[in-house]
């Protein structure tokens, strides 16, 4: 029999999921019971890999993954992890890193929690440890909709996608927590594109290494809250990206913007986004509305970072 | 030891000043802190001390505070925090949690009427709508058991044999903000005490998954051991009462504390200050040669019940006195004692001081009359005593 100490390289992600380079054993074990093509799974890669073998501790609300867990006395993670309340996970998450600078510890306290988790219930408790600069390293995977509960709508739930408390689509658009995030002056906020690997990992590095609080957005399709091919998760990410849906920039203590990627705004991208998931179909998206909120996005991003506007350099 | 003239939420303070001091050697100390009258006094003065190994995190919401020490807790810390009333309501969800993952923290409680309306004075239906909670739950009649209770507290709450959260219920102003002569021990008493903690499930760097999913056969066993530690509390109790003797030597009161009960017929049965009034009418009527008694209910949870069954043989009157409504049921108090009489004993419940009213001792002599002139027991009594 093969022991779980030696690993293969896996051709997903051109070997990038899981090699010997890793930590001992990846964060997400083999074997969990996560949907294919789910997103989250992918950020679990991706954090492990970054992780490397720094000590880590992870505060996980009510969500899909601690659901991915299993159940006790098993665990499909293979660091410690503290399961908390839907609302709390950056507070027990600071007493955590107290505990830790108070004992000397190098530990590394992260937050893993989904949109619910992030832009919802946990709010007012998020803000206040950004408030307090808490070195906590929090990661919102967003599937922008309450996964867990089978696909309620959260506040980042996208306008016109249909979820079941707005069978005929969503009214309002998205809250922007990035911005939010951003506003609170914290050393470290940046979105990740799991479609660009050397960007996402470069920022997961980099907020490991950064002290006080930090926050990452994580576009995490979800195939089967969004109706989407399971194998399309990675692609999706990328034609958002690609279309200007998805901005994907750092924020250096709430004022100096970084543009990561210039994207495209390939029109064709946004369509096939929309067109392949199922969510959209019968919430009658409407392209050219769309197109002109990520124009108008993208102006306000441009300025924040410094850069001359689209008009003029074209 | 010194005398100081301090009040309840001071007294609390200190106490846990140093508690949190007796585990400098070990994993330290920490807090998380969120206001509301009539506890304020006690996380302010807190946050007026340097901890040479602890931290105090001034949270956003009483929700956040109990998160904070819940993370404080599992990475090894001791913990406290202090709330009441709405602040409670507001924690409520994370006061389970916190039982759930077995975790000794120690919250002080003031008890306060539950609005709106907003009423700022004494009631015990908020603590004792989380007596489910899973927390060991003491209620003190004055300053000096406040204090005492608070030490105790963190001693019961931390034993191998318990590991549970425990809170320490006290009056709104008729002990929060009434000042009494209250003895706090030096450090190294207090050090002596309380060893220094050594929590078993504090999370490392060993991957397990704390409070993640229970499939029905787990949580029965989780839920029976939640049990067993309940039970456990009532023999650690005792001996640490026997160890305050030792180091304090002062008495920590007992889980019911009887009162001229020998050859009671008649007894009252309350909570908190409510019980220094009735003793007040028990000498009374005592002079006047009739055979009454009062028992005061300290500890609420784990309950009592062997004691009370015992302290209640041959009673044949028995007044519980509740500071609390639920609605549609009566006291929660008499609720749980009522079963616990001689057959044919009459058990009569009293509503009294709700809301913070002055419970004097003309009113407890009026129930005292009302107990005594019953054929039966009736439903339960709302005795309205003012302001
Ligand atoms: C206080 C509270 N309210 C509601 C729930 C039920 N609940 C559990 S997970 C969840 C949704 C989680 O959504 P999200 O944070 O986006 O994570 P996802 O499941 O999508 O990964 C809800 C509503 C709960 N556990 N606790
Ligand atoms: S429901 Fe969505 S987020 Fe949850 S495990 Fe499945 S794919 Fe992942
Ligand atoms: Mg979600």
């Amino acid at each position: 029999m093969k022991t779980l100490q030696t690993f293969e390289p896996e051709p997903a992600l051109g070997g990038l999921a899981h090699t010997p380079a890793d930590r001992p054993e990846p964060i997400l074990r083999a074997g969990n019971t996560n949907c294919g093509g789910c997103g989250m799974s992918i950020g679990w890669q991706l954090l492990s890999r970054a992780v490397a073998d720094r000590p880590v501790q992870l505060v996980i609300p009510a969500s899909c993954s601690i659901v991915t867990a299993g159940t006790y006395p098993f665990s499909a993670y293979g660091a410690p992890i503290v399961a908390s309340t839907f609302a709390s996970a950056a507070a027990v998450a600071s007493g955590l890193a107290h505990a830790a600078r108070l004992n000397g510890e190098k530990t590394r306290v992260l937050c893993w929690a989904g949109d619910g988790g992030t832009y919802d219930i946990g709010f007012a408790t998020i803000s206040a440890a950004a408030e307090r600069n808490e070195d906590i390293l929090f990661i919102c995977y967003d599937n922008e909709i309450y996964g867990n509960t089978g696909g309620q709508r959260s506040s980042a739930t996208p306008q016109n996608a249909w979820t079941t408390t707005t069978p005929g689509g969503k009214d309002v658009p998205k809250k922007d927590l990035l911005g939010i995030m951003a506003a609170h002056r914290i050393p470290y906020t940046a979105s990740v594109s799991m479609a660009h690997l050397d960007d996402a990992h470069r920022k997961l590095e980099h907020a490991l290494a950064t002290p006080g609080f930090r926050f990452l957005h994580l576009l995490a399709p979800c195939p089967t809250g969004w109706k989407s091919e399971p194998a399309e998760s990675v692609s999706l990410v990328r034609m958002a990206v690609d279309s200007g849906l998805y901005a994907v920039y750092e924020v250096f203590d709430g004022n100096r913007v970084r543009i990561n990627i210039d994207p495209t705004m390939s029109d064709s991208a946004l369509e096939r986004y929309i067109a392949s998931q199922g969510r959209f179909r019968k919430g009658h998206a409407d392209l050219k509305a769309l197109r002109g909120e990520i124009d108008a996005s993208w102006r306000e991003l441009r300025a924040r970072a410094g850069w001359a506007s689209e008009e003029a350099t074209r | 030891m010194s005398a100081e003239l301090i009040s309840a939420n001071h007294a609390a303070a200190l106490a846990t000043i140093l508690a949190a001091r007796a585990n400098r050697t070990a994993r330290g100390f920490g807090s998380g802190v969120y206001p509301i009258t009539p506890q304020t006094e006690s996380i302010e003065r807190i946050c007026e001390e340097t901890f040479e190994k602890g931290h105090v995190v001034r949270v956003e919401s009483e929700h956040s505070a109990m998160a904070v020490c819940m993370g404080f807790s599992l990475g090894g810390l001791r913990a406290f925090t202090a709330s009441s009333s709405n602040g409670l309501a507001y924690m409520a969800e994370n006061v389970f949690a916190a039982a759930f993952y077995r975790l000794p923290i120690v919250m002080m409680a003031v008890n306060r009427t539950l609005g709106p309306p907003w009423n700022i004075w004494v009631d015990h239906g908020d603590t004792l709508a989380l007596r489910d909670a899973g927390w060991i739950q003491l209620y003190c009649e004055d300053n000096q058991e406040v204090a005492d209770s608070v030490l105790a507290a963190f001693r019961i709450a931390e034993d191998r044999r318990v590991l549970l959260p425990a809170m320490v219920c006290q009056d709104a102003f008729i002990l929060s903000h009434t000042m009494m002569m209250t003895d706090l021990p030096p450090q190294a008493e207090v050090d002596a005490f309380l060893p220094p903690l050594d929590l078993p499930h504090r999370v490392t760097a060993r991957p397990l998954v704390v409070g993640g999913l229970d499939p029905p056969r787990e949580t029965e066993v989780h839920r029976r051991q939640h049990q067993e530690a309940m039970n456990a509390v009532f023999e650690v109790h005792e001996e640490v009462r026997g160890e305050f003797k030792r180091v304090f030597g002062r008495e920590l009161p007992p889980a019911i504390v009887p009162y001229r009960l020998d050859d009671a017929e008649t007894i009252f049965v309350s909570m908190g200050t409510t019980a220094a009034t009735v003793r007040q009418v028990v000498d009374a009527a005592r002079a006047r040669g009739e055979k009454v008694g009062s028992l005061r209910i300290r500890m609420f949870r784990p309950f009592p019940e062997a004691l009370l069954r015992a302290a209640f043989a041959g009673r044949k009157r028995i007044a519980v006195l509740d500071r609390d409504l639920s609605p549609g049921l009566g006291g929660i108090v008499f609720s749980e004692v009522r079963g616990l009489a001689d057959p044919g004993a009459l058990v009569q419940n009293y509503m009294i001081g709700l809301g913070g009213g002055d419970v004097r001792a003309e009113h407890i002599e009026r129930i005292l009359a009302d107990v005594r002139a019953r054929e039966r027991a009736g439903a339960p009594e709302f005795v309205e005593v003012g302001g």
